[in-house]
């Protein structure tokens, strides 16, 4: 176990090594003088020198890369250009407003996916299966942009259930917090629901026609029994890890999420940032995101041994 | 046993299976799926609309009016008229142009790239394939939207660079499922063959192995045309995608979203398009899937 551990840390370094290598090569996909792209309508020499000091534009790309790692190892992601709060900060302060609606997120995906996908594969071939089915495929094929728009015409301007925009957080109101979350959180959920039901159903598919479901049965145990207790824990397992991997499109699904609900999270950080040409900030997002995601993945590696006996030996 | 004789015996259906070549049968197969046909009717519907799009939509999609501004739908304007007075019918129509052509060049682009460098991973291994595994994880590892809203950023706002954020953000795709492949069939019997031949390296990869890989990139490429689609509409609700006046999906439902109160079908039309094609391509996907898997 300790040595799959270490083994997996020692082969996060190379890909964190060209992720900031990817990451650190953006700006040079700024066409021509990058300082002068980055500086936009602001034509005043001292910002534009201020950013050629900041990105060290006039040294060689490899001493350029090499201050800028050196930077972001030591927690200095550079400096917003448009409000001169550090990149880092700025993170720190909107990536908790994520989270609550990541959270959220995949509350309701588990709530809806996994009993859906084991509907589906107990009752496979009748109307609740094709119903499951068809609701996995509504959830991948909608895009969430749309659904959050007509959720909002919905339940915010027809029945004026929920607020259309805003954030309110958990510690101010826990109520107003909730309301002001429930639809972002559903929209970002749906399309995990999705994906959910689709491994839940083909693990259980699998395991329904195991030997030992099949001795659980012949021991005359209760159909119930049989699927709760002995089909579904193992069924499980690589649900869980597999959901866990799925974090990439949650938070990719947040950008436009947060966008459309006004939510001043971790998504319409980057997105502000895209038009305010604040490229540190885009850096510092991308960089933080592919982190989180990577140290996830390893995370969800080491649950799913511990959760599988015949890993751990 | 005369010829005669021999005519006369019956070709049960397992033989006649068996003398149909694999893409007929693939083919057969994906026909017999109702979800499949009936997403290839509506993935073969946008695409005509797309292509005599001059020809089907009744107004010009950029033409502004005063008068029209944000009409109910009707039998003049079937889907209704925007904040500026345009035909929405229209602009959804020339709005397939944007999104289709967007999803297939991301995906040819995705497919350019990601495949010779699967190919070379998978088939040399070694040291490329160790750099090329390891640079194909640090693009998985950045989230697909985050990555190709960055990209889009960096080169600038426009469908063109947004077709290339997307193809090169599902590039790494490419290059994991070609190298995967790439190692369970080269170590079959027949490139053990053509290598005994002596068939250059170059010639076993591209003629021997890359036609024993297609149906697993084929089914994918599919899947990823839905999810460029969808990329390439959120890139331009963003604002990073198809400039306006242009018309394309996601700028629709940017600019529907500031009228909902007013004028809800403005946001309608423009995702119900994006949402059948995406569901067409994957119910393709998912028919494609099961019609060349040989296990079925």
């Amino acid at each position: 176990m300790l040595s799959f551990l270490a083994k997996r840390i020692i082969q996060l370094i190379p890909t964190l090594f060209f992720v900031s290598i990817l990451i650190f090569s953006l700006q040079h996909l700024l066409p021509g003088d990058p300082a002068l792209v980055m500086a936009g309508e602001e034509r005043d020499p001292a910002v534009i020198e201020k950013i050629r000091q900041q990105y060290r534009l006039d040294r060689p790309i490899p001493v350029q890369y090499f201050y800028w790692a050196k930077g972001v190892l030591s927690g200095d992601f550079g400096q917003s250009l448009r409000i001169n709060v550090p990149v880092l900060s700025l993170i720190a302060q909107k990536l908790p407003v994520t989270m609550q609606l990541a959270s959220m997120a995949i509350v309701i995906a588990l709530l809806i996916g996994i009993p859906a996908g084991i509907v589906s594969a107990v009752k496979k071939g009748t109307l609740w299966d094709y119903g499951a089915n068809l609701f996995a495929l509504w959830g991948i094929s909608t895009p969430n942009f749309w659904l959050g728009i007509m959720l909002i015409f919905l339940f915010s301007i027809k029945l004026g259930w929920l607020p259309a925009s805003g954030y309110v957080p958990l510690s101010e109101n826990w109520r107003a917090s909730l309301a002001s979350t429930i639809m972002p959180a559903f929209v970002l959920g749906n399309a995990i629901a999705a994906i959910l039901m689709r491994h839940t159903r083909s693990a259980m598919l699998q395991v329904l026609e195991s030997d030992y479901v099949r001795t659980a049965r012949a021991k005359g145990l209760s159909e119930r029994s049989v699927i709760l207790k002995h089909a579904m824990r193992n069924a499980l397992t690589p649900v869980i890890t597999l959901g866990a991997l799925e974090l990439g499109t949650l938070l990719s699904g947040a950008v436009l999420t947060e966008q459309i609900f006004s939510i001043p999270g971790f998504g319409k950080l980057i997105v502000d940032a895209v038009f305010n040409r604040d490229y540190a900030v885009v850096q510092g997002v991308v960089l933080v995101t592919a982190t989180i995601y990577i140290t996830l993945n390893l995370i969800a590696d080491i649950a799913y041994i511990l959760v599988n006996p015949r890993l751990r030996a | 046993m005369t010829d005669a004789a021999l005519g006369a015996i019956p070709i049960d259906s397992a033989h006649a299976d068996e003398l149909e070549s694999p893409a007929r049968r693939a083919l057969r197969r994906l026909f017999h799926r109702k979800g499949a046909v009936v997403g290839l009717v509506v993935i073969a519907t946008f695409i005509v609309l797309a292509v005599f799009a001059p020809l089907i939509a009744p107004y010009d999609p950029i033409a502004t009016s005063w008068t029209l501004v944000r009409k109910p739908p009707s039998a003049l304007h079937w889907f209704g008229t925007d904040d500026l007075g345009r035909d929405i019918f229209g602009r959804v129509i020339y709005g397939a142009r944007a999104s289709l052509t967007a999803g297939a060049i991301s995906v040819g682009i995705a497919l350019g790239i990601g495949v010779p460098f699967g190919l070379l991973s998978g088939y040399r291994g070694g040291f490329i394939d160790a750099l090329i595994s390891r640079i194909t994880d640090a693009m998985l590892a950045c989230p697909f939207l985050i990555l190709a809203i960055a990209l889009a950023a960096f080169l600038g706002p426009s469908l063109g660079n947004a077709m290339i954020a997307i193809g090169i953000t599902t590039t790494p795709i490419f290059v994991r499922l070609t190298r995967g492949q790439v190692m369970s069939v080269k170590v079959e019997d027949y490139v053990e063959a053509a290598r005994a031949m002596g068939n250059p390296r170059w010639r076993i990869a591209l003629f021997h192995i890359l036609p024993n890989i297609m149906p697993a990139l084929l089914v994918q490429a599919t899947l990823s045309i839905a999810a460029a689609i969808i990329a390439e509409a959120a890139l331009s609700f963003l604002g990073l995608g198809q400039q306006p006046p242009a018309p394309s999906w996601g700028s629709m439902l940017n600019a529907a979203q500031r009228f909902l109160t007013n004028a809800p079908w403005m946001a309608l039309w423009p995702g119900l398009a994006i949402f059948l094609v995406v569901l067409s391509f994957n119910l393709v996907g998912d028919g494609l899937r099961d019609a060349l898997d040989p296990r079925e």
